[in-house]
């Protein structure tokens, strides 16, 4: 899949100029609120026309105001799920579910019900009305209405921001599933690091109606300074693993990486299964040697590869460890002790303890195992 | 209970033409009623209101302003009147369907009225949610708009049928007061007081116009109740 956007729209005072292809998996538009994803969104979607501009899937064009080519809504094959899940309050569970597959062609009806009820875990909801769920069925449900329409694209607008720590960390795992298992293409809106370090395969980094960056997750997370400030402490580095075993023992997971053995508070995956983590700048220490007398359980072989001033005193350092960027902000003064330069040998250090569920997937709750 | 009952053919015909005009008033309102709630509540154009206005207009007129208006334009020589009748034979004047029309026109602002807000209630976020699932726009109105403003169409339609129960002056202007034709029951109740011994008549009557419009209110009520609670809208 291909997302090609270029477009120019107003709206009142404020501008969104964007432009970007992206051809990943799970795209996250990221970016503070007010910096133009939600409309961004809504113009893929089809739920308002730019002013100028074309956007096209795969190169079927969606829009182009030039060619004067404008595809309604219902005619995009666009799958949706609002933050507010939308659900049709006078039709069950079940209801809709098949609301979309009355207006799918039967020849491109790829979605199953089954098979999407079991992804979702809602199959004991059928029956109920939307009034009767809560905050993290609804948005389920609101996933599978959407999936049920056999889109080409799906989007989703900040899914999450709606509903509490508890219930985003009961939705996740469900997305991160629909980015695994199933080959629809995904753009999802997101604000927080964590969110999108974990979904995204690829980033957009919008910034007051413009695009500020974009490509692969794993660069993006390490640029601090494309995160909005409030979410600045969340940046760092994103590392794709394998669970390696578990340490029983101690209650830990010990995950294998480019970088070397990572141990991370124990995790509900099976051996062999990917983890996505991410080490917060903000938790890496670099020592010059091998530390020793350290109760700090990861140390990362590496070598300086960038630096950057960062805000106030501090400094960014990037860090090559065979092949794993690693991201460590440090004090200047720090730095300079150290004698740190760029081709420097050093040493990540990373507490095991610094790792929570919001940097490493938690597992599927156990309803969803079975 | 029986003197109740017990009614002359002509007061029985009277009963049946009230509720069949009521009926056919009410129905034949409901598909422009919807239309130009739609319009009024959703459309963005000149003279909205201007038309807001001309659909307000019966119930601010005096009835019978609005009775000689349809005669005028309904009447057999009147513009409207003349053209239907010559190229699809409907007669309005002095016939019963002549009553419905007036009644119609005057329950219509009520009609529009409730349909109106309950258009205007409903969330058009839900709308285009079902557009993204595939709908178009006359599929979206059907299964999502239609049924969220049924209760508001409900009572709409009882509104109509209420005030086309009660409707005498419009009626009365337009298609006169002919026993078996256009003699509803208001007609037929001031028939009996201009007549000396007509009380028990016009009483009895009375009576009956006061069940049939709480029955309509009783069973609108219900209806609203169980969509309300079939719904079950947060």
């Amino acid at each position: 899949m291909t997302l090609s956007v270029d477009i120019h729209h107003l709206l009142g005072e404020f501008a969104l100029e964007a432009r970007f292809e992206s051809a990943g998996r799970l795209t996250a538009l990221f970016g503070p609120s007010g910096s133009g994803k939600s409309t961004l969104i809504n113009l893929i979607a089809g739920l308002i026309r730019p002013d100028k501009g074309r956007i096209s899937v795969d190169g079927r064009v969606l829009v182009d105001t030039a060619a004067r080519i404008f595809v309604p809504m219902h005619k995009r094959r666009i799958g949706m799920v609002f933050q507010d899940a939308r659900l049709f309050p006078h039709m069950s569970v079940a209801g809709n579910l098949r609301y979309g597959r009355w207006f799918t062609p039967a020849s491109e009806r790829y979605a199953k019900m089954d098979a999407v009820v079991d992804l979702l875990g809602i199959g004991h909801l059928l029956d109920r009305r939307p009034a009767k769920l809560s905050g993290g069925e609804k948005q389920r449900v609101a996933i599978g209405r959407a999936l049920l329409a056999s889109p080409k694209l799906l989007l989703m607008d900040e899914p999450l921001a709606s509903l509490d720590e508890a219930r985003k960390a009961e939705i996740l795992p469900y997305i991160e599933r629909l980015r695994d298992e199933t080959k629809i293409p995904i753009v999802y809106v997101g604000h927080s690091v964590a969110e999108v370090a974990r979904l995204a395969s690829d980033v957009v980094v919008l910034s007051q109606g413009k695009v500020a960056a974009s490509g692969a997750t794993e660069a993006i997370m390490q640029r601090l300074d494309l995160l909005p400030a409030e979410e600045r402490g969340e940046g760092g580095a994103v590392l794709d693993t394998k669970v390696l075993r578990h340490d029983e023992a101690f209650g830990m997971t010990v995950l294998a990486s480019q970088a070397g053995e990572i141990r991370v508070p124990k995790l509900a995956r099976a051996a062999g299964a990917p983890v996505r983590i991410r080490i917060r700048a903000r938790d890496v220490m670099i020592a010059v040697e091998r530390p020793a007398g350290l109760s700090a359980l990861n140390i990362l072989a590496g070598t300086i590869d960038s630096m950057k001033p960062g805000e106030g005193p501090e400094v960014e350092i990037g860090i090559d460890c065979h092949g794993a960027a690693v991201v460590a902000r440090i004090t200047e003064q720090s730095r300079q002790a150290l004698g740190l330069k760029l081709g420097s040998q050093v040493f990540a250090v990373i507490k095991t303890v610094s790792f929570d569920r919001a940097n490493t997937g938690a597992g599927l709750p156990a309803e969803a195992d079975v | 209970m029986n003197w109740l009952l017990d009614l002359t053919p002509d007061e029985w015909n009277a009963v049946r033409l009230s509720i069949k005009v009521a009926t056919v008033a009410m129905i034949a309102s409901l598909p422009p009623g919807i239309l130009l709630a739609l319009l009024l509540a959703r459309g963005r154009f000149w003279g909205k209101t201007l038309l807001n206005g001309l659909v307000h207009l019966p119930l601010i007129l005096p009835p019978v302003v609005t009775g000689y208006l349809l005669l005028l334009t309904f009447g057999r020589r009147g513009p409207a009147g003349a053209f239907l009748a010559e190229h699809f034979g409907i007669v309005f004047s002095f016939r019963w369907t002549g009553a419905a029309l007036a009644c119609g026109v005057m329950g219509f602002p009520l009609m529009v009225r409730a349909i109106r807000l309950s258009i205007e209630a409903v969330d058009r976020r839900i709308e285009a949610a079902a557009g993204t699932l595939g709908a178009n726009p006359l599929w979206v109105f059907a299964t999502i708009t239609l049924p969220l403003i049924l209760p508001g169409l409900i009572a709409g339609a009882i509104l109509s049928f209420a005030k086309a129960m009660g409707e005498f002056g419009a009626t009365i202007t337009f298609v006169s007061n002919i026993p078996n034709e256009t003699q509803t029951l208001p007609s037929a109740i001031y028939t009996f007081t201009q007549v000396p011994g007509g009380d028990e008549g016009a009483l009895r009557l009375t009576l009956i116009s006061i069940a049939i419009s709480m029955v309509a209110l009783i069973a609108s009520e219900v209806l609203a109740r169980r969509v309300g609670r079939r719904m079950d809208i947060e």
